[in-house]
């Protein structure tokens, strides 16, 4: 059964198609290999240009209009951010962080606190956003340098107690955080050529965090193959090992965290102009859940895989669910009787199961595919036993 | 405060604090065996509070109080006795399906799937009972209680303190007495030693898992008759804080966990007093990061000795 | 009060250490002089990689101290409590002081400020106390605080090792191991990364041909794209000895780097050992069970049994010892 399972999730591993792509994917593969940073940049390009143009085909543009689209690609772009910076942490450095939307609620707030009615500033959105990511970067540090120190799955839950208090925080420090109804009226961004962006025109937005993903991608890829990147691998993979090599295991980690919650903090501060209006249950420990979904599904350590899991875990949840209720509506199906209980599933708001979903994957994930949807080579050798290893690194040597 | 305030808000903690002892056992004695978070172990809580609801309300059709004192021992006895097994099997059925494939993963991949675990459940009962906050039967009757004093103690409070206290002392005479609780024991300080010894791993870790989740099935019952409501995310936070007691305690260790749970059951109780029912979260967790961060090993664990 | 005429690179006074109640290495002196090979013999469980770990800052002393280079690297720590103390002063102050202004009665913006400056003080003395660079560490010294060298900062110090049952970053090819070997030799900063500065870029093309050097100086030419678990297990333990001469060492820890191997296996890892001490000049220490090796290329060799120093001298001294002996064959062999 589990052999079964394998190949199915496999497919496509040596299929034929692969055979007659592999001229095509190898010259890519080289070029990237050689350009990295030229190549996520005209990767983000194509993908940008060509997302809007998903209103072209049948099923989907039956589900919103095109501007809805694109205003849904520019949110699922605070997601792609969000769970590249999660990956730093948990893909690059092994370290579980639960409380991820901790930072991404303190980007937020940095943003309300820099341009809204609220706190009588308007400092701009540009130099607001490098703000964000800093202050976001200095709590990473407050919370990581005490407790990095720690075992990996102490870490896990004392960073779901920070995302826990996070939120209380900014819901009863009312006097600083306008409590629970949060803070409105978040001045919007605006460049020279194009004014301010206006909330009915998604394109500026779409613009902007598609240049901010490829920006923290080209950063990312060029921090994994260097100096530290070596280094979060290393501690990976045996902490101690690392240590008596040189490492210092407590700042390594510690950077991790760091450059982890910058990135979240700067979706903050993204989010924060976009919707204009935030409060402390936006950040909630489903937020971190979610994102943490998104960077196991997408598969742990590969950039273009997280960005890719993160996306489509976005779509299915915002577009793909909301159908779905529509669509069993229409079946009429009688409901199920269980004895116990009946289920209509007409009447179910699959909208309510996401995370049902979110723990079906996470538990499929670990059992048959631990390296995700989208896996990195390495990643998964280590994941694997050994003879998938071997495999592994077969692709390796051939690559 | 008044002694008469004091003694009514001592018996509320001596309360609370006893739900969170019986779930933190869960937590350190899986913690203990296998050196996994048991994340989902929160949500078996949950899931043993539904699963008595359904019992007593659907099943019995109670509705409210019990005045026969019979008629209240048996329905009392079939609740526990029933919760526990069927939560202790939820607890087996876990481990076997979603833990124990992955017992030489990174660490990282079962932590990931305890999440996941996790979700199913509260999902699991959301589909089954729907979202919204049900009401249990308070089989004994709440406002019943004597005085001592100027305070008010309720007999339900008594009956909560003395079932917890009883289960942790029947825990203890298992793992210190029986050959099964000595085979846990030496699984947890050395698994391959005891493997060699002629210890069956995976049934004592089966057996763990049963008591554990058993435990927390009681601590739903326990929920549905103290507070009368149940609700499928009270797993989420009454896990995190029954989880801050494990570590309070120091992880892994039983009689720590007991003690960690009455601990952070004052620490609430008390801060509501004070006027901060709305930070005890926040308190409650900031207490958890500084023993983190002092004092690792918890109140009364021992410092663990890393392998070279 | 030294007996050797070499000065010592090493020197452990009065070192124990202490598991619960094992105590796994007892009141042992001992040096290793600078130039030489030396080796560390003992049966089984007798403390030699317990010893190791301390040397190399994995586990704090129960007592006693080592030096390295004429430097007190490791010892039990002291006042280690003043430490957190230290940290929390300033930004206790400033958070006191912003109580007292708000109960003064002055503005909120003093107020602000100096919660403000309180966390900014916080965040900058836990990102202190995590580099621990050498002035801050010298500056508690001088306060009387002591805390052992970790095991990164002997690195830094010039002590490489390799471990009893190889730890290779296994999901890692056999040039970056040996490229995190050089973590410490390398100046590049995250931002130099970010940026693919030139001296980024330099770095690190110098640093894989160097990797490559390293690979070739023990013998895994054409193996540097390999995943390190893939490796047999000789080339293994070659990669690990690669990976630590990668840091630059001046002296090298060792631990059974033959075992399990065959006897002309054993014989190239004599040779590779020679040749580190000659054309590299390093100091070496090994943990050592294959008497052929021990007495082959020792200078000096060093007895332990039951955590106990029993025996020290050249080879031929050591293997005439009554007391080693009895150690290795057990009382009445004789
Ligand atoms: N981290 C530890 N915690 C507890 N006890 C330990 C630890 N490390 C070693 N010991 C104990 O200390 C004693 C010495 O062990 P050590 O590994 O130093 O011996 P050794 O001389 O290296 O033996 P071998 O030749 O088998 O490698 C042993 O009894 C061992 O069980
Ligand atoms: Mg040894």
């Amino acid at each position: 059964m589990r052999r079964l399972w394998r190949s199915v999730l496999f497919l496509g591993r040596d299929s034929r198609l692969r055979a007659w792509l592999k001229p095509w994917t190898d010259s890519l593969n080289t070029f990237s290999k050689g350009h990295q940073s030229l190549s996520v940049v005209l990767g983000m390009a194509v993908v940008t240009t060509v997302l809007p143009f998903i209103i072209l085909f049948p099923p989907f543009a039956g589900f919103a209009t095109q501007g809805d689209w694109v205003q849904g690609f520019a949110s699922a772009g605070i997601f792609v951010l969000l769970a590249l910076g999660l990956n730093v942490v948990v893909g690059l450095a092994g370290l579980l962080d639960l409380g991820y939307a901790a930072f991404f609620a303190i980007g937020a707030y940095s943003y309300a606190y820099g341009a809204s009615p609220f706190a009588g500033t308007h400092f701009p959105f540009w130099p607001l956003l490098l703000v964000g990511a800093m202050v976001a970067a200095l709590f990473g540090i407050l919370l990581g340098a005490p407790t990095l120190r720690l075992r990996g799955d102490y870490l896990a839950i004392v960073t779901l107690g920070f995302g826990e208090i996070v939120p209380v925080v900014f819901r009863n420090a009312d006097t600083y955080t306008n409590g629970t109804n949060g803070i409105s009226g978040m001045y919007r961004p605006a460049l020279p050529v194009t004014g301010t962006f206006l909330g009915l025109n998604p394109v500026p937005y779409y613009i902007t965090v598609a240049v901010l993903v490829a920006l923290a991608m080209v950063f990312l890829y060029r921090i994994q193959d260097s100096r530290l990147g070596r280094a979060w691998m290393a501690v990976r993979e045996d902490e101690l090992a690392a240590a008596s090599m040189g490492i210092n295991t407590v700042t390594t980690k510690l950077l991790a965290f760091a450059i982890g919650a910058s990135t979240a903090g700067l979706a903050g501060v993204f989010y924060a102009s976009k919707v204009t209006i935030i409060s402390p249950d936006s950040f909630g420990f489903t937020v971190s859940f979610t994102i943490l979904a998104m960077v196991v599904l997408g598969g742990m350590g590969n950039v273009w895989g997280v960005a890719a899991g993160a996306f489509v875990v976005y779509e299915i949840q915002s577009e793909l669910l909301k159908q779905m209720n529509g669509f069993v509506e229409h079946l009429n199906l009688p409901p199920i009787n269980l004895g116990v209980t009946t289920i209509d599933l007409a009447k179910v708001d699959f909208l309510q199961y996401q995370f049902l979903l979110y723990g079906l994957a996470l538990v499929g994930m670990m059992l048959l595919r631990p390296e995700g949807l989208f896996p990195n080579r390495r990643r998964r050798a280590e994941l694997h036993d050994v003879d998938d290893a071997e495999a592994a690194n077969q692709e390796l040597v051939e690559a | 405060m008044d002694v008469g305030t004091l003694t009514q808000q001592l018996v509320n903690a001596l309360t609370l604090g006893a739900i969170y002892a019986l779930i933190a056992l869960g937590y350190t004695m899986v913690y203990g065996i296998i050196e996994l978070i048991n994340f989902a172990h929160g949500d078996v809580f949950m899931v043993g509070s539904f699963v008595s609801l359904w019992l007593l309300a659907d099943f019995f059709g109670l509705r409210g109080p019990i005045n026969n004192p019979a008629e209240l021992v048996g329905v009392l006895v079939v609740a526990f006795v029933f919760s526990m097994v069927v939560m202790g099997l939820v607890g087996v059925v876990i481990e076997r399906f979603a833990y124990r494939p992955l017992r030489n993963a990174p660490r990282l991949a079962p932590l990931i799937t305890a999440i996941g675990v996790s979700f199913i459940l509260q999902n699991i009962i959301q589909i089954w009972r729907g979202p919204a906050q049900l009401n249990s039967p308070q089989l004994i009757n709440v406002q019943a209680g004597f005085r001592v004093g100027s305070a008010e103690v309720h007999w339900i409070s008594v009956f909560v303190i003395a079932i917890a206290v009883g289960l942790i002392i029947g825990l203890h005479l298992f793992i210190s007495r029986t050959r099964m609780g000595r085979a846990m024991r030496s699984t947890a300080l050395d698994r391959e030693a005891a493997q060699l010894m002629g210890v069956d791993i995976n049934t004592t870790i089966a057996v763990t898992f049963f008591i554990g989740s058993a435990l927390a099935g009681a601590a739903g019952v326990v929920q549905g008759l103290y507070y009368g409501y149940t609700f499928f995310t009270i797993g989420f936070q009454g896990g995190l804080k029954a989880f801050t007691a494990a570590v309070l305690g120091g992880i892994g260790n039983t009689t720590g966990a007991a003690l960690g749970g009455f601990t952070i059951g004052f620490i609430e109780v008390f801060a509501s007093q004070a006027g901060y029912a709305n930070w005890s979260e926040a308190i409650v967790f900031s207490i958890l990061i500084l023993v983190l961060v002092f004092r690792p090993t918890g109140l009364l664990g021992q410092p663990t000795a890393e392998r070279g | 009060m030294s007996d050797s005429p070499v000065t010592p690179v090493l020197r452990t006074v009065g070192l124990t250490k202490q598991f619960g109640g094992l105590i796994a290495v007892r009141d042992v002196d001992f040096e290793v002089p600078e130039g030489s090979i030396s080796s560390l013999i003992g049966p089984n469980g007798a403390g030699k990689t317990t010893l190791f770990n301390v040397i190399a800052g994995l586990f704090d002393p129960t007592s006693g101290y080592i030096e390295f280079m004429g430097r007190r690297v490791v010892a039990r720590p002291e006042r280690s409590w003043l430490e957190p103390v230290l940290w929390m002063t300033g930004p206790a102050v400033l958070g006191a002081s912003a109580y007292g202004a708000a109960v003064a009665g002055l503005s909120a913006l003093v107020v602000e400020f100096l919660l403000f400056a309180a966390l900014i003080v916080l965040i900058g003395v836990l990102i202190l106390a995590s580099v621990r660079p050498t002035w801050y560490v010298d500056g508690l010294v001088r306060l009387g605080v002591f805390k052992s060298a970790r095991p990164n900062d002997m690195v830094a110090a010039g002590i490489g090792r390799t471990f009893q049952n190889i730890r290779l970053f296994a999901n890692m090819t056999a040039t970056e191991n040996v490229l995190v070997g050089m973590h410490d030799q390398l100046r590049q900063n995250p931002l130099d990364a970010v940026l693919q500065t030139r001296r980024q870029k330099r770095e690190e093309s110098e640093a894989r041909r160097e990797a490559a050097r390293w690979l070739r100086y023990v013998s895994l030419r054409g193996h540097d794209d390999d995943l390190a678990r893939n490796l047999p297990y000789g080339d293994q333990r070659r990669l690990e000895i690669a990976r630590a001469l990668a840091s630059k060492p001046k002296l090298l820890l060792l631990d059974e780097p033959t075992a399990g191997m065959n006897p002309s296996e054993t014989e190239a890892m004599m040779q590779l050992f020679a040749r580190i001490k000659s054309e590299l000049g390093l100091t070496i220490l090994l943990i050592e069970h294959d008497m052929r090796v021990v007495m082959g290329i020792s200078d000096r060799v060093t007895v332990l049994d039951h955590g106990e120093k029993i025996a020290e001298g050249a080879p031929a001294e050591v293997r005439a010892d009554t007391r080693v002996i009895e150690a290795y064959l057990g009382k009445g062999a004789i």
